[in-house]
Protein backbone atom coordinates (compact mmCIF):
# COMPACT_ATOMS: atom_id res chain seq x y z
CA UNK A 1 0.00 0.00 0.00
CA UNK A 2 2.82 2.61 0.70
CA UNK A 3 4.66 1.50 -2.41
CA UNK A 4 1.47 2.61 -4.41
CA UNK A 5 0.76 5.86 -2.83
CA UNK A 6 4.73 6.31 -3.25
CA UNK A 7 4.14 5.75 -6.79
CA UNK A 8 1.52 8.09 -7.14
CA UNK A 9 2.85 11.12 -5.02
CA UNK A 10 6.13 10.52 -6.83
CA UNK A 11 4.98 10.30 -10.49
CA UNK A 12 2.21 12.82 -9.75
CA UNK A 13 3.00 15.05 -12.84
CA UNK A 14 2.75 12.22 -15.23
CA UNK A 15 -0.14 11.33 -13.75
CA UNK A 16 -1.95 14.13 -14.09
CA UNK A 17 -0.65 14.46 -18.03
CA UNK A 18 -2.19 10.56 -18.34
CA UNK A 19 -5.70 11.80 -16.54
CA UNK A 20 -5.61 15.64 -18.55
CA UNK A 21 -4.92 13.60 -22.09
CA UNK A 22 -7.77 11.18 -21.91
CA UNK A 23 -9.90 13.78 -21.51
CA UNK A 24 -8.36 16.10 -24.34
CA UNK A 25 -7.91 12.72 -26.77
CA UNK A 26 -11.59 12.20 -26.80
CA UNK A 27 -12.94 15.49 -26.50
CA UNK A 28 -10.77 16.44 -29.90
CA UNK A 29 -12.53 13.67 -32.10
CA UNK A 30 -15.98 13.81 -30.11
CA UNK A 31 -17.91 14.98 -33.34
CA UNK A 32 -15.56 14.06 -36.56
CA UNK A 33 -18.11 12.43 -39.24
CA UNK A 34 -18.00 9.28 -40.51
CA UNK A 35 -16.37 10.27 -43.79
CA UNK A 36 -12.91 10.80 -41.76
CA UNK A 37 -12.74 7.68 -39.35
CA UNK A 38 -10.30 5.97 -41.43
CA UNK A 39 -7.67 9.38 -42.33
CA UNK A 40 -7.98 10.03 -38.82
CA UNK A 41 -7.41 6.42 -37.43
CA UNK A 42 -4.23 6.45 -39.82
CA UNK A 43 -3.13 9.93 -38.43
CA UNK A 44 -3.60 8.64 -34.61
CA UNK A 45 -1.50 5.56 -36.05
CA UNK A 46 1.09 7.76 -36.91
CA UNK A 47 1.19 10.04 -33.88
CA UNK A 48 1.62 7.07 -31.58
CA UNK A 49 4.94 6.60 -33.70
CA UNK A 50 6.37 8.81 -31.12
CA UNK A 51 7.32 5.33 -29.37
CA UNK A 52 10.11 5.96 -31.65
CA UNK A 53 11.72 8.45 -29.13
CA UNK A 54 11.81 5.00 -26.62
CA UNK A 55 13.66 3.63 -29.62
CA UNK A 56 16.20 6.43 -30.41
CA UNK A 57 16.80 6.53 -26.26
CA UNK A 58 17.38 2.80 -26.07
CA UNK A 59 19.42 2.63 -29.34
CA UNK A 60 21.86 5.87 -28.03
CA UNK A 61 22.21 4.41 -24.86
CA UNK A 62 23.00 0.28 -25.89
CA UNK A 63 26.91 0.25 -25.20
CA UNK A 64 29.26 -1.00 -27.93
CA UNK A 65 29.49 -4.04 -26.55
CA UNK A 66 25.80 -5.35 -26.21
CA UNK A 67 24.70 -6.73 -29.34
CA UNK A 68 21.53 -8.14 -27.95
CA UNK A 69 20.46 -3.89 -26.86
CA UNK A 70 21.96 -2.76 -30.12
CA UNK A 71 19.95 -5.16 -32.66
CA UNK A 72 17.36 -4.83 -30.60
CA UNK A 73 17.42 -1.34 -30.32
CA UNK A 74 18.13 -0.93 -34.01
CA UNK A 75 15.19 -2.85 -34.86
CA UNK A 76 13.46 -1.10 -32.71
CA UNK A 77 14.55 2.63 -34.81
CA UNK A 78 13.62 0.71 -38.08
CA UNK A 79 9.76 -0.39 -37.20
CA UNK A 80 9.37 2.76 -34.97
CA UNK A 81 10.65 5.21 -38.13
CA UNK A 82 8.43 2.92 -40.35
CA UNK A 83 5.34 3.38 -37.69
CA UNK A 84 5.93 7.09 -37.98
CA UNK A 85 6.34 7.74 -41.76
CA UNK A 86 4.37 5.11 -43.32
CA UNK A 87 1.48 6.65 -40.97
CA UNK A 88 1.63 10.22 -42.02
CA UNK A 89 2.49 9.44 -46.11
CA UNK A 90 -0.63 6.74 -46.10
CA UNK A 91 -2.63 9.95 -44.11
CA UNK A 92 -1.75 12.51 -46.27
CA UNK A 93 -2.52 10.12 -49.47
CA UNK A 94 -6.11 9.38 -47.99
CA UNK A 95 -6.36 13.32 -47.64
CA UNK A 96 -5.24 14.10 -51.07
CA UNK A 97 -7.90 13.01 -52.42
CA UNK A 98 -10.71 15.53 -50.05
CA UNK A 99 -8.71 18.45 -51.58
CA UNK A 100 -11.56 20.94 -52.81
CA UNK A 101 -12.21 20.99 -56.69
CA UNK A 102 -11.85 24.59 -58.37
CA UNK B 1 20.88 24.66 -21.32
CA UNK B 2 20.31 21.87 -23.94
CA UNK B 3 18.13 19.98 -21.47
CA UNK B 4 15.73 23.13 -22.00
CA UNK B 5 15.80 23.22 -25.12
CA UNK B 6 14.54 19.37 -25.50
CA UNK B 7 11.93 19.74 -23.20
CA UNK B 8 10.55 23.13 -25.03
CA UNK B 9 10.69 21.23 -28.43
CA UNK B 10 8.83 18.17 -26.45
CA UNK B 11 6.15 20.68 -25.58
CA UNK B 12 5.92 22.14 -29.02
CA UNK B 13 5.25 18.15 -30.17
CA UNK B 14 3.12 17.86 -27.81
CA UNK B 15 0.69 20.68 -28.68
CA UNK B 16 1.21 19.62 -32.50
CA UNK B 17 -0.14 16.43 -31.50
CA UNK B 18 -3.17 17.47 -30.23
CA UNK B 19 -3.75 20.42 -32.79
CA UNK B 20 -3.42 18.02 -35.67
CA UNK B 21 -5.76 15.44 -34.40
CA UNK B 22 -8.06 18.18 -33.69
CA UNK B 23 -7.35 19.67 -37.62
CA UNK B 24 -7.73 15.97 -38.76
CA UNK B 25 -11.61 15.90 -37.20
CA UNK B 26 -12.55 18.24 -39.81
CA UNK B 27 -12.43 18.02 -43.95
CA UNK B 28 -11.79 21.10 -44.59
CA UNK B 29 -8.66 21.36 -42.16
CA UNK B 30 -7.72 17.73 -42.25
CA UNK B 31 -4.67 17.62 -44.33
CA UNK B 32 -3.06 20.51 -43.00
CA UNK B 33 -3.38 18.71 -39.48
CA UNK B 34 -1.55 15.73 -40.95
CA UNK B 35 1.09 17.67 -41.79
CA UNK B 36 0.70 19.92 -38.69
CA UNK B 37 1.37 16.45 -36.22
CA UNK B 38 4.08 15.32 -38.75
CA UNK B 39 6.42 18.41 -38.17
CA UNK B 40 6.21 18.25 -34.58
CA UNK B 41 7.19 14.42 -34.90
CA UNK B 42 10.75 15.37 -36.97
CA UNK B 43 11.31 18.03 -34.00
CA UNK B 44 10.69 15.86 -31.32
CA UNK B 45 12.81 13.04 -32.84
CA UNK B 46 15.67 15.39 -34.07
CA UNK B 47 15.62 17.31 -30.20
CA UNK B 48 16.10 13.69 -28.79
CA UNK B 49 18.87 12.66 -30.78
CA UNK B 50 21.11 15.56 -30.67
CA UNK B 51 19.66 16.84 -27.29
CA UNK B 52 19.18 13.81 -25.31
CA UNK B 53 21.34 13.47 -22.26
CA UNK B 54 20.92 10.17 -19.69
CA UNK B 55 19.40 11.00 -16.24
CA UNK B 56 21.97 9.48 -14.16
CA UNK B 57 24.93 9.91 -16.34
CA UNK B 58 24.73 13.30 -17.88
CA UNK B 59 25.66 11.73 -21.18
CA UNK B 60 24.87 12.18 -24.51
CA UNK B 61 23.44 9.39 -26.81
CA UNK B 62 26.13 8.03 -28.87
CA UNK B 63 25.19 5.15 -31.52
CA UNK B 64 24.31 8.09 -33.81
CA UNK B 65 25.59 5.91 -37.23
CA UNK B 66 22.88 3.04 -35.97
CA UNK B 67 20.13 5.71 -35.62
CA UNK B 68 20.46 7.17 -38.85
CA UNK B 69 20.75 4.07 -40.67
CA UNK B 70 17.84 3.22 -38.93
CA UNK B 71 16.19 6.39 -39.00
CA UNK B 72 16.91 5.82 -43.41
CA UNK B 73 15.94 2.22 -43.93
CA UNK B 74 12.59 2.71 -42.14
CA UNK B 75 11.80 6.19 -43.85
CA UNK B 76 12.26 4.95 -47.17
CA UNK B 77 11.22 1.65 -47.12
CA UNK B 78 7.78 3.40 -44.93
CA UNK B 79 7.46 5.98 -48.09
CA UNK B 80 7.68 3.35 -50.74
CA UNK B 81 5.38 1.16 -48.73
CA UNK B 82 2.44 4.13 -48.18
CA UNK B 83 3.05 5.29 -51.49
CA UNK B 84 2.68 2.32 -53.58
CA UNK B 85 -0.01 0.51 -51.58
CA UNK B 86 -3.25 1.19 -53.97
CA UNK B 87 -6.33 2.80 -52.26
CA UNK B 88 -8.17 -0.69 -51.75
CA UNK B 89 -5.29 -1.80 -49.83
CA UNK B 90 -5.04 1.23 -47.45
CA UNK B 91 -6.57 -0.61 -44.30
CA UNK B 92 -4.36 -3.41 -44.27
CA UNK B 93 -1.67 -1.02 -44.40
CA UNK B 94 -2.52 1.27 -41.71
CA UNK B 95 -2.93 -1.96 -39.42
CA UNK B 96 0.83 -3.23 -40.59
CA UNK B 97 2.13 0.14 -39.49
CA UNK B 98 0.42 0.26 -36.21
CA UNK B 99 1.95 -3.64 -35.58
CA UNK B 100 5.29 -2.08 -36.42
CA UNK B 101 4.46 0.62 -33.47
CA UNK B 102 3.61 -2.38 -31.32
CA UNK B 103 6.63 -4.01 -31.59
CA UNK B 104 9.07 -1.26 -31.26
CA UNK B 105 7.00 -0.71 -27.96
CA UNK B 106 7.72 -4.60 -27.13
CA UNK B 107 11.17 -4.09 -28.17
CA UNK B 108 12.13 -1.49 -26.17
CA UNK B 109 10.70 -3.18 -22.73
CA UNK B 110 12.91 -6.21 -23.53
CA UNK B 111 16.10 -4.23 -24.06
CA UNK B 112 15.67 -1.97 -21.14
CA UNK B 113 14.77 -5.16 -19.16
CA UNK B 114 18.15 -6.42 -20.04
CA UNK B 115 19.77 -4.02 -18.95
CA UNK B 116 18.69 -3.76 -15.92
CA UNK B 117 18.21 -7.20 -15.01
CA UNK B 118 22.31 -7.06 -15.59
CA UNK B 119 22.66 -4.15 -13.27
CA UNK B 120 20.59 -6.22 -10.65
CA UNK B 121 22.62 -9.35 -11.13
CA UNK B 122 25.73 -7.01 -10.35
CA UNK B 123 24.05 -5.33 -7.21
CA UNK B 124 21.92 -7.65 -5.85
CA UNK B 125 20.90 -5.86 -2.81
CA UNK B 126 17.23 -6.04 -1.57
CA UNK B 127 16.97 -1.88 -1.34
CA UNK B 128 18.18 -1.67 -5.35
CA UNK B 129 15.15 -4.55 -6.26
CA UNK B 130 12.68 -2.40 -4.29
CA UNK B 131 13.75 0.52 -5.89
CA UNK B 132 13.68 -0.90 -9.34
CA UNK B 133 9.80 -2.51 -9.16
CA UNK B 134 8.03 0.07 -10.64
CA UNK B 135 10.30 0.31 -13.23
CA UNK B 136 9.91 -3.38 -14.16
CA UNK B 137 5.87 -3.07 -13.84
CA UNK B 138 6.42 -0.66 -16.69
CA UNK B 139 8.70 -2.43 -18.43
CA UNK B 140 6.40 -5.47 -18.27
CA UNK B 141 3.01 -3.96 -19.53
CA UNK B 142 4.24 -1.98 -21.69
CA UNK B 143 5.69 -5.53 -23.18
CA UNK B 144 2.36 -7.21 -22.97
CA UNK B 145 0.33 -4.55 -24.28
CA UNK B 146 3.13 -3.77 -27.51
CA UNK B 147 3.08 -7.66 -28.31
CA UNK B 148 -0.57 -7.91 -28.55
CA UNK B 149 -0.65 -5.22 -30.49
CA UNK B 150 1.98 -6.42 -32.54
CA UNK B 151 1.02 -9.76 -32.99
CA UNK B 152 -2.80 -8.77 -33.13
CA UNK B 153 -2.47 -6.47 -35.88
CA UNK B 154 0.37 -9.05 -38.18
CA UNK B 155 -3.38 -11.17 -38.25
CA UNK B 156 -6.13 -8.46 -38.89
CA UNK B 157 -3.18 -7.49 -41.72
CA UNK B 158 -2.70 -11.40 -43.00
CA UNK B 159 -6.81 -11.17 -42.87
CA UNK B 160 -7.70 -8.19 -44.81
CA UNK B 161 -5.67 -9.30 -47.68
CA UNK B 162 -6.96 -12.39 -47.75
CA UNK B 163 -3.67 -14.42 -46.70
CA UNK B 164 -5.15 -15.50 -43.03
CA UNK B 165 -8.60 -17.39 -42.93
CA UNK B 166 -11.06 -16.97 -39.74
CA UNK B 167 -10.28 -19.58 -37.40
CA UNK B 168 -11.64 -20.87 -34.14
CA UNK B 169 -11.79 -23.73 -32.24
CA UNK B 170 -14.42 -24.63 -28.72
CA UNK B 171 -13.20 -23.03 -25.83
CA UNK B 172 -10.66 -20.50 -27.57
CA UNK B 173 -11.78 -17.77 -25.67
CA UNK B 174 -10.76 -20.00 -22.51
CA UNK B 175 -7.38 -20.34 -23.71
CA UNK B 176 -7.01 -17.02 -24.62
CA UNK B 177 -7.95 -15.82 -21.37
CA UNK B 178 -5.43 -18.67 -19.99
CA UNK B 179 -2.55 -17.60 -21.64
CA UNK B 180 -3.50 -13.71 -20.67
CA UNK B 181 -3.96 -14.25 -16.81
CA UNK B 182 -0.50 -16.43 -17.46
CA UNK B 183 1.44 -13.77 -19.13
CA UNK B 184 -0.56 -11.27 -16.33
CA UNK B 185 0.76 -13.53 -13.03
CA UNK B 186 4.17 -14.18 -14.70
CA UNK B 187 4.33 -10.45 -15.01
CA UNK B 188 3.42 -10.07 -11.31
CA UNK B 189 5.64 -12.78 -10.06
CA UNK B 190 8.47 -10.72 -12.08
CA UNK B 191 7.74 -7.46 -10.27
CA UNK B 192 8.31 -8.83 -7.09
CA UNK B 193 11.09 -11.08 -7.95
CA UNK B 194 12.97 -9.01 -10.89
CA UNK B 195 16.08 -11.55 -10.63
CA UNK B 196 14.19 -14.16 -12.42
CA UNK B 197 15.39 -12.60 -15.83
CA UNK B 198 13.88 -15.60 -18.03
CA UNK B 199 10.36 -15.56 -17.30
CA UNK B 200 10.65 -12.14 -19.77
CA UNK B 201 10.90 -13.92 -22.75
CA UNK B 202 8.33 -16.34 -21.27
CA UNK B 203 5.68 -13.37 -20.81
CA UNK B 204 6.80 -11.83 -24.29
CA UNK B 205 5.36 -15.47 -26.03
CA UNK B 206 2.44 -15.68 -24.10
CA UNK B 207 1.27 -11.84 -24.86
CA UNK B 208 2.38 -12.41 -28.72
CA UNK B 209 -0.17 -15.79 -28.67
CA UNK B 210 -2.34 -13.88 -26.66
CA UNK B 211 -2.18 -11.59 -29.76
CA UNK B 212 -2.90 -14.30 -32.23
CA UNK B 213 -5.62 -15.57 -30.99
CA UNK B 214 -7.99 -12.41 -29.64
CA UNK B 215 -7.81 -11.79 -33.46
CA UNK B 216 -8.07 -15.16 -35.00
CA UNK B 217 -11.84 -15.99 -34.85
CA UNK B 218 -13.20 -12.15 -35.42
CA UNK B 219 -14.19 -11.65 -38.84
CA UNK B 220 -12.99 -9.89 -41.76
CA UNK B 221 -15.74 -7.42 -41.74
CA UNK B 222 -15.05 -6.85 -38.04
CA UNK B 223 -11.48 -5.84 -38.77
CA UNK B 224 -11.60 -2.47 -38.90
CA UNK B 225 -12.83 -1.91 -35.50
CA UNK B 226 -10.31 -4.24 -34.05
CA UNK B 227 -7.68 -2.18 -35.90
CA UNK B 228 -8.71 0.86 -34.55
CA UNK B 229 -8.83 -0.91 -31.05
CA UNK B 230 -5.32 -2.18 -31.54
CA UNK B 231 -4.26 0.91 -32.67
CA UNK B 232 -5.43 2.43 -29.29
CA UNK B 233 -3.44 -0.65 -27.67
CA UNK B 234 -0.03 0.78 -29.42
CA UNK B 235 -1.04 4.27 -27.78
CA UNK B 236 -1.20 3.06 -24.26
CA UNK B 237 2.33 1.08 -25.27
CA UNK B 238 3.68 4.27 -26.40
CA UNK B 239 2.71 5.69 -22.92
CA UNK B 240 4.04 2.98 -20.79
CA UNK B 241 7.39 4.16 -22.54
CA UNK B 242 6.92 8.12 -21.53
CA UNK B 243 7.02 6.41 -18.03
CA UNK B 244 9.74 4.61 -18.58
CA UNK B 245 11.79 7.45 -19.84
CA UNK B 246 9.85 9.99 -17.66
CA UNK B 247 9.14 11.46 -21.28
CA UNK B 248 6.71 13.91 -21.38
CA UNK B 249 5.90 13.74 -25.14
CA UNK B 250 5.59 9.75 -25.51
CA UNK B 251 3.15 10.25 -22.91
CA UNK B 252 1.29 13.19 -24.51
CA UNK B 253 1.07 11.62 -27.81
CA UNK B 254 0.64 8.01 -26.28
CA UNK B 255 -2.19 8.42 -23.91
CA UNK B 256 -3.89 10.76 -26.65
CA UNK B 257 -3.71 8.35 -29.34
CA UNK B 258 -5.38 5.75 -26.73
CA UNK B 259 -7.83 8.21 -25.50
CA UNK B 260 -9.06 8.86 -29.11
CA UNK B 261 -8.34 5.62 -30.23
CA UNK B 262 -10.91 4.02 -27.69
CA UNK B 263 -13.59 6.73 -28.81
CA UNK B 264 -13.27 6.05 -32.47
CA UNK B 265 -13.41 2.31 -31.71
CA UNK B 266 -16.65 2.81 -29.74
CA UNK B 267 -18.01 5.19 -32.99
CA UNK B 268 -17.42 2.57 -34.87
CA UNK B 269 -19.15 0.19 -33.27
CA UNK B 270 -22.06 2.39 -33.06
CA UNK B 271 -21.96 2.70 -37.03
CA UNK B 272 -22.81 -1.02 -36.97
CA UNK B 273 -25.21 -1.12 -33.96
CA UNK B 274 -23.05 -3.26 -32.44
CA UNK B 275 -21.50 -3.40 -29.13
CA UNK B 276 -17.56 -3.72 -28.49
CA UNK B 277 -18.45 -7.04 -26.48
CA UNK B 278 -20.46 -7.95 -29.74
CA UNK B 279 -17.33 -7.57 -31.93
CA UNK B 280 -15.03 -9.33 -29.84
CA UNK B 281 -16.36 -12.69 -28.28
CA UNK B 282 -19.63 -13.23 -30.52
CA UNK B 283 -16.99 -13.84 -33.76
CA UNK B 284 -19.39 -12.32 -36.68
CA UNK B 285 -19.31 -14.24 -40.00
CA UNK B 286 -18.56 -17.43 -38.40
CA UNK B 287 -22.32 -18.18 -38.08
CA UNK B 288 -22.90 -20.39 -40.95
CA UNK B 289 -26.00 -22.33 -39.84
CA UNK B 290 -27.84 -19.47 -39.83
CA UNK B 291 -27.02 -19.19 -44.12
CA UNK B 292 -27.98 -22.50 -44.29
CA UNK B 293 -31.80 -22.55 -43.00
CA UNK B 294 -32.46 -18.55 -44.55
CA UNK B 295 -31.30 -19.89 -48.02
CA UNK B 296 -33.84 -22.78 -48.96
CA UNK B 297 -37.12 -20.29 -49.70
CA UNK B 298 -35.87 -18.21 -51.32
CA UNK B 299 -36.42 -19.26 -55.20
CA UNK B 300 -34.89 -17.71 -58.36
CA UNK B 301 -32.94 -14.25 -59.50
CA UNK B 302 -33.41 -12.71 -62.82
CA UNK B 303 -30.60 -11.17 -64.41
CA UNK B 304 -30.92 -8.13 -66.75
CA UNK B 305 -29.05 -7.04 -69.75
CA UNK B 306 -27.07 -4.05 -69.92
CA UNK B 307 -28.81 -2.40 -73.06
CA UNK B 308 -32.14 -2.94 -70.42
CA UNK B 309 -30.39 -1.53 -67.74
CA UNK B 310 -28.84 1.32 -69.58
CA UNK B 311 -32.48 2.31 -71.27
CA UNK B 312 -33.97 1.74 -67.36
CA UNK B 313 -31.38 4.72 -66.10
CA UNK B 314 -31.45 6.83 -68.60
CA UNK B 315 -35.34 7.35 -68.38
CA UNK B 316 -35.37 7.74 -64.61
CA UNK B 317 -35.64 10.93 -62.93
CA UNK B 318 -33.54 9.50 -59.87
CA UNK B 319 -30.78 7.22 -59.46
CA UNK B 320 -29.22 6.21 -56.43
CA UNK B 321 -25.59 4.70 -56.86
CA UNK B 322 -24.71 2.65 -53.65
CA UNK B 323 -20.99 1.47 -53.59
CA UNK B 324 -19.25 -1.42 -51.77
CA UNK B 325 -16.26 -3.18 -51.65
CA UNK B 326 -16.83 -4.64 -55.44
CA UNK B 327 -16.26 -0.89 -56.52
CA UNK B 328 -13.18 -0.46 -54.58
CA UNK B 329 -11.47 -4.10 -56.01
CA UNK B 330 -12.46 -3.59 -59.38
CA UNK B 331 -11.39 0.34 -59.08
CA UNK B 332 -14.30 1.25 -61.03
CA UNK B 333 -14.54 4.53 -59.17
CA UNK B 334 -13.44 7.14 -62.49
CA UNK B 335 -15.88 5.02 -64.12
CA UNK B 336 -18.37 5.61 -61.75
CA UNK B 337 -18.37 8.59 -62.36
CA UNK B 338 -18.44 9.00 -65.98
CA UNK B 339 -21.47 6.83 -65.69
CA UNK B 340 -22.58 10.09 -63.17
CA UNK B 341 -21.71 12.34 -65.57
CA UNK B 342 -23.14 10.73 -68.64
CA UNK B 343 -26.65 10.48 -66.91
CA UNK B 344 -26.50 14.10 -65.68
CA UNK B 345 -26.35 15.07 -68.93
CA UNK B 346 -29.22 13.37 -69.88
CA UNK B 347 -31.14 14.79 -66.92
CA UNK B 348 -30.75 12.11 -64.96
CA UNK B 349 -30.52 13.14 -61.19
CA UNK B 350 -27.65 10.87 -59.97
CA UNK B 351 -26.47 10.67 -56.13
CA UNK B 352 -24.74 8.19 -54.12
CA UNK B 353 -25.76 6.35 -50.96
CA UNK B 354 -22.72 5.81 -48.74
CA UNK B 355 -22.71 3.35 -45.97
CA UNK B 356 -21.06 3.63 -42.90
CA UNK B 357 -19.13 0.80 -43.09
CA UNK B 358 -19.46 0.44 -46.64
CA UNK B 359 -16.21 -1.39 -47.99
CA UNK B 360 -13.70 -2.56 -45.76
CA UNK B 361 -13.35 0.68 -43.17
CA UNK B 362 -15.66 3.90 -42.12
CA UNK B 363 -15.08 6.03 -44.91
CA UNK B 364 -13.38 3.64 -47.50
CA UNK B 365 -16.22 4.69 -50.18
CA UNK B 366 -15.99 8.22 -49.81
CA UNK B 367 -11.85 8.21 -50.23
CA UNK B 368 -12.49 6.74 -53.24
CA UNK B 369 -15.34 8.44 -55.11
CA UNK B 370 -13.38 11.60 -53.65
CA UNK B 371 -10.22 10.40 -55.72
CA UNK B 372 -12.49 9.76 -58.78
CA UNK B 373 -13.17 13.57 -58.26
CA UNK B 374 -17.12 13.05 -57.63
CA UNK B 375 -18.86 16.06 -56.10
CA UNK B 376 -18.89 15.70 -52.22
CA UNK B 377 -22.68 16.95 -52.21
CA UNK B 378 -23.67 14.29 -54.44
CA UNK B 379 -22.68 12.08 -51.41
CA UNK B 380 -25.46 11.38 -49.01
CA UNK B 381 -24.79 9.93 -45.61
CA UNK B 382 -27.24 6.70 -44.60
CA UNK B 383 -30.12 8.74 -43.19
CA UNK B 384 -31.20 10.77 -45.71
CA UNK B 385 -30.29 8.34 -48.46
CA UNK B 386 -32.82 6.78 -46.74
CA UNK B 387 -35.36 9.03 -46.88
CA UNK B 388 -34.90 9.49 -50.69
CA UNK B 389 -35.30 6.05 -52.04
CA UNK B 390 -38.78 6.23 -51.73
CA UNK B 391 -38.53 8.61 -54.89
CA UNK B 392 -35.65 6.75 -56.58
CA UNK B 393 -36.59 5.14 -59.89
CA UNK B 394 -33.47 3.38 -60.21
CA UNK B 395 -31.02 1.91 -57.47
CA UNK B 396 -27.56 1.12 -58.74
CA UNK B 397 -26.02 -1.47 -56.20
CA UNK B 398 -22.17 -1.80 -57.53
CA UNK B 399 -20.67 -4.84 -55.50
CA UNK B 400 -22.52 -3.46 -51.91
CA UNK B 401 -24.22 -6.67 -50.26
CA UNK B 402 -24.21 -6.57 -46.54
CA UNK B 403 -25.16 -2.88 -46.33
CA UNK B 404 -28.36 -3.37 -48.39
CA UNK B 405 -29.26 -7.30 -46.49
CA UNK B 406 -32.76 -6.55 -45.41
CA UNK B 407 -32.36 -9.22 -42.87
CA UNK B 408 -30.32 -6.97 -41.01
CA UNK B 409 -33.74 -5.73 -39.98
CA UNK B 410 -36.22 -8.81 -40.29
CA UNK B 411 -34.11 -11.33 -39.54
CA UNK B 412 -33.34 -12.04 -35.16
CA UNK B 413 -31.26 -15.26 -36.24
CA UNK B 414 -29.10 -13.27 -38.49
CA UNK B 415 -25.43 -12.68 -37.28
CA UNK B 416 -26.28 -8.53 -38.79
CA UNK B 417 -29.06 -8.26 -37.44
CA UNK B 418 -29.68 -4.76 -35.90
CA UNK B 419 -27.26 -3.37 -38.58
CA UNK B 420 -28.83 -0.06 -39.92
CA UNK B 421 -28.61 -0.25 -43.63
CA UNK B 422 -29.52 1.24 -47.01
CA UNK B 423 -33.15 0.42 -47.15
CA UNK B 424 -32.75 -0.04 -51.29
CA UNK B 425 -36.03 -1.47 -51.33
CA UNK B 426 -38.04 1.37 -50.91
CA UNK B 427 -36.86 2.51 -54.42
CA UNK B 428 -39.08 1.39 -57.81
CA UNK B 429 -36.29 -0.87 -59.37
CA UNK B 430 -32.78 -1.97 -57.97
CA UNK B 431 -29.84 -3.21 -60.58
CA UNK B 432 -27.33 -5.06 -58.33
CA UNK B 433 -23.46 -5.69 -60.02
CA UNK B 434 -21.79 -8.11 -58.63
CA UNK B 435 -19.25 -10.85 -59.72
CA UNK B 436 -20.99 -13.63 -58.69
CA UNK B 437 -24.10 -15.07 -56.39
CA UNK B 438 -21.60 -15.55 -54.08
CA UNK B 439 -22.64 -14.18 -50.36
CA UNK B 440 -20.44 -11.03 -49.10
CA UNK B 441 -17.92 -10.36 -46.74
CA UNK B 442 -20.02 -11.61 -43.67
CA UNK B 443 -20.59 -14.46 -45.75
CA UNK B 444 -24.38 -14.19 -45.41
CA UNK B 445 -26.62 -14.78 -47.84
CA UNK B 446 -28.82 -11.96 -49.33
CA UNK B 447 -32.68 -11.67 -49.67
CA UNK B 448 -32.91 -8.62 -51.28
CA UNK B 449 -31.38 -10.55 -54.36
CA UNK B 450 -34.36 -12.56 -55.08
CA UNK B 451 -36.91 -10.05 -54.72
CA UNK B 452 -39.58 -9.45 -57.92
CA UNK B 453 -38.24 -5.88 -57.69
CA UNK B 454 -34.62 -6.72 -58.09
CA UNK B 455 -32.27 -7.41 -61.47
CA UNK B 456 -28.91 -8.47 -61.23
CA UNK B 457 -25.83 -7.61 -63.71
CA UNK B 458 -23.46 -9.89 -63.23
CA UNK B 459 -19.58 -8.98 -63.82
CA UNK B 460 -16.58 -7.00 -62.32
CA UNK B 461 -17.72 -3.44 -61.44
CA UNK B 462 -15.32 -1.55 -63.74
CA UNK B 463 -16.51 -3.62 -67.08
CA UNK B 464 -20.00 -3.23 -66.45
CA UNK B 465 -19.80 0.45 -65.99
CA UNK B 466 -17.55 1.05 -69.31
CA UNK B 467 -20.36 -0.82 -71.12
CA UNK B 468 -22.99 0.94 -69.14
CA UNK B 469 -21.56 4.27 -70.23
CA UNK B 470 -21.12 3.31 -74.33
CA UNK B 471 -24.93 2.15 -74.24
CA UNK B 472 -26.16 4.94 -72.40
CA UNK B 473 -24.69 6.97 -74.65
CA UNK B 474 -26.59 5.60 -77.81
CA UNK B 475 -30.05 5.38 -76.25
Amino acid sequence: MDKILEFISANQQMIYIVILMIFVGIEVIGRVPSVLHTPLMSGANAIHGVVIIGAIIVMGKAEADNYLALILGFLAVVLGTLNVVGGFVVTDRMLEMFKKKK
Amino acid sequence: MSEHILNICYLVASVTFILGLKMLSNPASARKGNLVAAGGMSIAIFATIFLYRNAETGEHLHNFGWIFCGLIIGGIAGTLAAKKVKMTAMPEMVSLFNGMGGACAALISLVEFNHLSKELALNPGSEFIASSQSTVLIIVLGLIIGSVSFAGSMIAWGKLNGKIKDFSFTGQNVLNLVFLLVALVLGAYLVTNPLHANFIYIIFILALLYGVLFVMPIGGADMPVVISLLNSFTGVAAAFGGFLYNNKVMLTGGILVGAAGTLLTILMCKAMNRSLKNVLVGSFGGNKNAVATGAGAQGNYKEITLSDAAMLMSYANKVMIVPGYGLAVAQAQHTCHELEKILAEKGVEVKYAIHPVAGRMPGHMNVLLAEADVNYEKLEEMEQANDEFKTTDVVLILGANDVVNPAAKTDPASPIYGMPILEVEQAKTIIVNKRSMKPGYAGIENNLFFQPKTSMLFGDAKKVLQDLCTEIKTV
